[in-house]
C-alpha cells in the first residue's frame, strides 16, 4: 500500500509540474508587433489581401500589377483572402498569430471595433494626410466609418447599396404594373406580395434568411429602420434607436410578412430569387452581374411607412473598408498603395470590373461615362448618396448578435411582440455597447 | 566506500525511473510530446483563459487581460442561451444514446447474420458515416423542408412550422441526423465484439430451446457488454460536442436558440464575439459535464 501511494504521490508531482508549465507557457505571449513609429515610414515589400470573387481579383491583380512595374523597390504581392467559415475569422486568426497582411480590401465594419481591440489594426490618422485624403475621397459619410476615439481604423472602400430587386415576368403574371411597381409604401408592399403569392405562382413573395447568423439583419430589418428613420443607425451617441416607434412600425411591417407567409420562415437550399421561388430580393448592385442575363429584372428604393421619394430614401450600404495591420512593417509603402488603389482612376477600374460603388460622393458625376454605357446601374449610383453604415461601437458583433435574436423570437416566429422584446433587447445592447 | 554507498541507492532510483527498458522511454516520446501539444497544452490553455476577461490579440499588443476569478462561470449560469444549450444536450443525449445504441446493436447482428448482399448493406450503413456532414446536410434540409419530400408524404399531418424551424422537432431532428450519420462506425464497433461471443453459447441456448430473441436477449446482449459501455460513452462525448447540425441544418441553431449547442454557443462568443475568456469556462464546463455524465455511464453498465 505503501508503495502505491509512494507512486501515486510521484505521478500527481509529474502531473502538477506538467500542468504549471501548461499555465506559465499558456501565459507567454508571440513574437514582437512592428514598431508603429518606425513602421509608419518603413518602405519595402508590402502583401495584400483581397476578396475571393472572380472579378475583384482580377481587379486586384491588375491594380498590383501597375503598382509594381512603378515601384520595383516597393512589391506588393497579392493574393484572395484564404478560405474560412468566413473573412473575419480568417482575419483574426491572422492577427493573433501575427501574420496578417498589410492591407485587407475586405474588412467588415462591423468587425473594425472588435480587431482593433486586439491591437490588430493600424490607425491610419497616424499618418500625416490620413483624414484629409479619406474625408475628401467619402465625403460626409467619412463620419460613420470613424472609431468613437475619433481615428480611421478603416478606409471605406467600396458600397453596395441595398434595395429590393424584382422579378418583372412574375409582376406581369400577377397582373401587376412591371415598369411602377406598387412598392413604396408598407401596406403596398404588403398587398403587392400577397398578390404575387396568390397570382404569381411563387412561393415566396421575398424570401430572406429567417436565421440566425448576426449579420442575417442587415438584410431585412435594418435597410427598410434606416430608410424609416431617414438615415438613423441601430445605435447612436450610446442609445438603441430600434426600439422607437420608426423601429415598431418596420418590425410589424415585417411580422405581416411572416404572418401572411409572404416570406418563408425557413431559409431556402439554393438561390430563392434566382431559381424564382420567390418574386423579389433584397441585394445590392452585384446582383445585376448574377441574374442580369437570366432574370428580366427591375430595382426600387425599400419601402417606407408612408412612401418615401426614391430620391429621399436611405438605406444600408453594405460596405467593405480597407484596414491596415499591426503586422505590417512597411507602412509607409501600405499607405501609399492605399491610397493609389483608391485613386479616382483605380475606383474607375474598380466600378468598370465588379459594379460595386466605391464610397465617393456623386458617382454619377464622377463616372459619368460608366453610368451611360451601363445605365442598369444608376439606381445604385443614385442610392449611393444616402447610405448608413452599421454603428462602429464596442462589442459590435455580440449587439448585433443580440439584436437578431430578438427579432427572430418576436417577428419571425412571433414568440413574443416586438413592443416587448425590442425595449429589452435595447437595454441589453446599451449595456453592451457600453462596456468599452 | 561512503561514496560507493551513496551513490548506490541514487542509481536504484534512476533505474527504478527509468524502468527495465529505458530505450521505450524514447519510442514513448513522440506520442506524449504529441499529447502534451495538441491536448494538455490547450487544455491548460482553456483553463486559463477561463479565469481572464481573455481574447485573442496581436502578438506584442498592449492589452488588458484582467484576472476576473469565476466571473466567467458566474456568468455562464446566469446566461440563458448556454442553460438553454445545456437542455438541448440533454434532449439530443436523451434521443440519440439509447437509439445509437439500439439501432447499431440490431443491425450488428443482422449483418454478422449469413444475409445474402451482406457486404452490400455492411458498406451502405457505413457511407453516411464517411460522407461529409456538409453534404448530407444538404439532403436533410431538402428532405424536411416546407416543400420536400417527407412533408409532400405526410400531406396534412406535416409540422406547421416545418421540421426544421419547428421549436419541438429542431432539437429531435439533429438527434436523429446525427444518429444516422454516426450509425455505421457504432456498428463496425458492435461487429467486432460479436466475433468475440464463443459460438458454442449460441449452441447451449438453442440446446436449452432459447429462440433467436431469447439467444438476443441472454446471449448476445450480455456478450457485447464490454462495447456497449464504449458506444455509450464515446457517443455521449460525441453528443455532447455537436456543433455541424445547429449550425447548418438549423440555420444557427435556430429557432430561437432552441437547437443552440453548448460548442455552437462558444464558437459565437469565442471566434465570432471575441470573447475568449467566457467561451473558455463554457468548454470546461462542458468537459466537466461530459466527464461526469461518461463515468456515470461507465459505473452503471460495468457493474455487475
Amino acid at each position: 500500500m505503501l508503495t502505491h501511494k509512494k507512486r501515486f504521490t510521484k505521478r500527481g508531482r509529474v502531473t502538477a509540474a506538467g500542468l504549471l508549465l501548461l499555465l506559465v507557457a499558456a501565459a507567454c505571449g508571440g513574437e514582437e508587433a512592428a514598431d508603429p513609429q518606425q513602421a509608419a515610414e518603413a518602405t519595402g515589400p508590402i502583401k495584400i489581401w483581397y476578396s475571393n470573387n472572380p472579378e475583384e481579383i482580377a481587379w486586384g491583380e491588375k491594380i498590383v500589377k501597375q503598382w509594381n512595374a512603378d515601384n520595383p523597390d516597393e512589391e506588393v504581392t497579392g493574393q484572395e483572402i484564404p478560405a474560412g467559415e468566413t473573412s473575419e475569422e480568417v482575419i483574426q486568426a491572422a492577427i493573433s498569430a501575427g501574420n496578417a497582411p498589410c492591407l485587407v480590401y475586405n474588412t467588415a465594419p462591423a468587425a473594425v471595433p472588435q480587431f482593433q481591440k486586439q491591437g490588430g489594426l493600424v490607425n491610419l490618422s497616424d499618418f500625416p494626410d490620413a483624414d484629409s485624403y479619406i474625408e475628401e475621397r467619402t465625403g460626409a459619410d467619412a463620419a460613420q466609418y470613424q472609431s468613437p476615439e475619433g481615428g480611421y481604423y478603416q478606409m471605406p472602400w467600396k458600397a453596395n447599396p441595398v434595395m429590393i430587386f424584382y422579378n418583372k415576368k412574375i409582376f406581369e403574371q400577377a397582373g401587376l404594373d412591371a415598369e411602377n411597381p406598387p412598392l413604396t409604401t408598407h401596406d403596398e408592399f404588403l398587398e403587392t406580395g400577397q398578390t404575387l403569392i396568390d397570382e404569381g405562382g411563387v412561393e415566396a413573395a421575398i424570401w430572406p434568411a429567417p436565421t440566425s447568423e448576426f449579420f442575417q439583419s442587415w438584410f431585412d430589418f435594418y435597410p427598410l429602420f434606416i430608410a424609416e428613420t431617414g438615415g438613423t443607425p441601430l445605435v447612436e451617441d450610446g442609445q438603441a434607436q430600434f426600439a422607437s416607434d420608426a423601429g415598431l412600425q418596420v418590425a410589424d411591417f415585417w411580422s405581416q410578412i411572416y404572418e401572411n407567409g409572404l416570406a418563408k420562415k425557413e431559409a431556402y437550399n439554393g438561390d430563392a430569387f434566382g431559381e424564382e421561388k420567390s418574386a423579389m430580393a433584397i441585394v445590392g448592385p452585384w446582383a445585376i452581374a448574377v441574374y442580369g442575363e437570366s432574370i428580366d429584372w427591375g430595382v426600387v428604393p425599400v419601402p417606407t411607412a408612408d412612401g418615401t421619394p426614391p430620391e429621399e430614401t436611405f438605406t444600408f450600404s453594405d460596405e467593405k473598408s480597407v484596414g491596415m495591420y499591426s503586422a505590417c512593417e512597411n507602412r509607409g509603402t501600405a499607405w501609399e498603395f492605399l491610397k493609389e488603389s483608391t485613386s479616382e482612376a483605380n475606383d474607375g477600374a474598380l466600378l468598370e470590373a465588379t459594379g460595386q460603388m466605391p464610397t465617393r460622393p456623386n458617382l454619377t458625376d464622377t463616372f459619368s461615362d460608366y453610368f451611360d454605357k451601363n445605365p442598369e446601374y444608376t439606381p445604385f449610383a443614385e442610392q449611393a448618396n444616402r447610405l448608413q453604415e452599421v454603428p462602429v461601437v464596442e462589442n459590435s458583433i455580440e449587439m448585433w448578435q443580440t439584436f437578431r435574436d430578438s427579432y427572430s423570437q418576436s417577428v419571425i416566429f412571433g414568440k413574443q411582440s416586438p413592443d416587448d422584446a425590442f425595449p429589452e433587447a435595447a437595454d441589453q445592447i446599451e449595456s453592451l455597447v457600453s462596456e468599452g | 566506500m561512503a561514496t560507493i554507498a551513496a551513490t548506490a541507492p541514487r542509481a536504484r532510483r534512476i533505474r527504478r525511473a527509468l524502468g527495465r527498458h529505458p530505450v521505450g522511454l524514447l519510442f514513448v516520446l513522440p506520442y506524449a510530446a504529441f499529447l502534451v501539444l495538441v491536448y494538455a497544452y490547450p487544455l491548460g490553455l482553456a483553463v486559463y483563459m477561463s479565469f481572464y476577461d481573455y481574447f485573442f490579440a496581436a502578438p506584442g499588443a498592449v492589452v488588458e487581460r484582467p484576472f476576473v476569478g469565476f466571473d466567467n462561470y458566474t456568468t455562464a449560469f446566469g446566461d440563458p442561451i448556454f442553460l438553454e444549450s445545456l437542455g438541448n444536450v440533454v434532449t439530443f443525449l436523451v434521443i440519440n444514446v439509447p437509439l445509437t445504441v439500439a439501432f447499431s446493436l440490431v443491425l450488428a447482428t443482422a449483418l454478422n447474420a449469413k444475409l445474402p448482399l451482406r457486404g452490400f448493406f455492411r458498406t451502405a450503413y457505413y457511407i453516411p458515416y464517411v460522407t461529409a456532414s456538409v453534404a448530407v446536410i444538404g439532403v436533410w434540409l431538402w428532405l424536411f423542408s416546407d416543400t420536400g419530400l417527407v412533408n409532400s408524404a405526410l400531406g396534412p399531418v406535416a409540422p406547421a412550422p416545418p421540421w426544421l424551424v419547428n421549436e419541438f422537432w429542431a432539437m429531435p431532428m439533429i438527434a436523429f441526423f446525427a444518429t444516422w450519420k454516426q450509425l455505421g462506425f457504432y456498428v463496425v464497433l458492435y461487429l467486432a465484439a460479436l466475433q468475440n461471443i464463443p459460438s458454442d453459447l449460441y449452441d447451449a441456448a438453442s440446446v436449452d430451446g432459447a429462440g433467436a430473441l431469447k439467444s438476443f436477449r441472454h446471449v448476445t446482449v450480455p456478450g457485447v457488454r464490454p462495447a456497449t459501455t464504449l458506444v455509450v460513452i464515446l457517443s455521449t462525448i460525441v453528443g455532447a460536442n455537436f456543433f455541424t447540425e445547429p449550425y447548418l441544418l438549423t440555420g444557427g441553431g435556430g429557432p430561437n436558440n432552441s437547437s443552440v449547442s453548448p460548442v455552437l454557443h462558444m464558437y459565437r462568443r469565442g471566434i465570432e464575439q471575441g470573447d475568449a475568456g467566457y467561451a473558455a469556462a463554457i468548454g470546461v464546463l462542458l468537459a466537466i459535464g461530459v466527464i461526469v455524465i461518461s463515468m456515470v455511464n461507465r459505473f452503471i453498465l460495468e457493474r455487475d
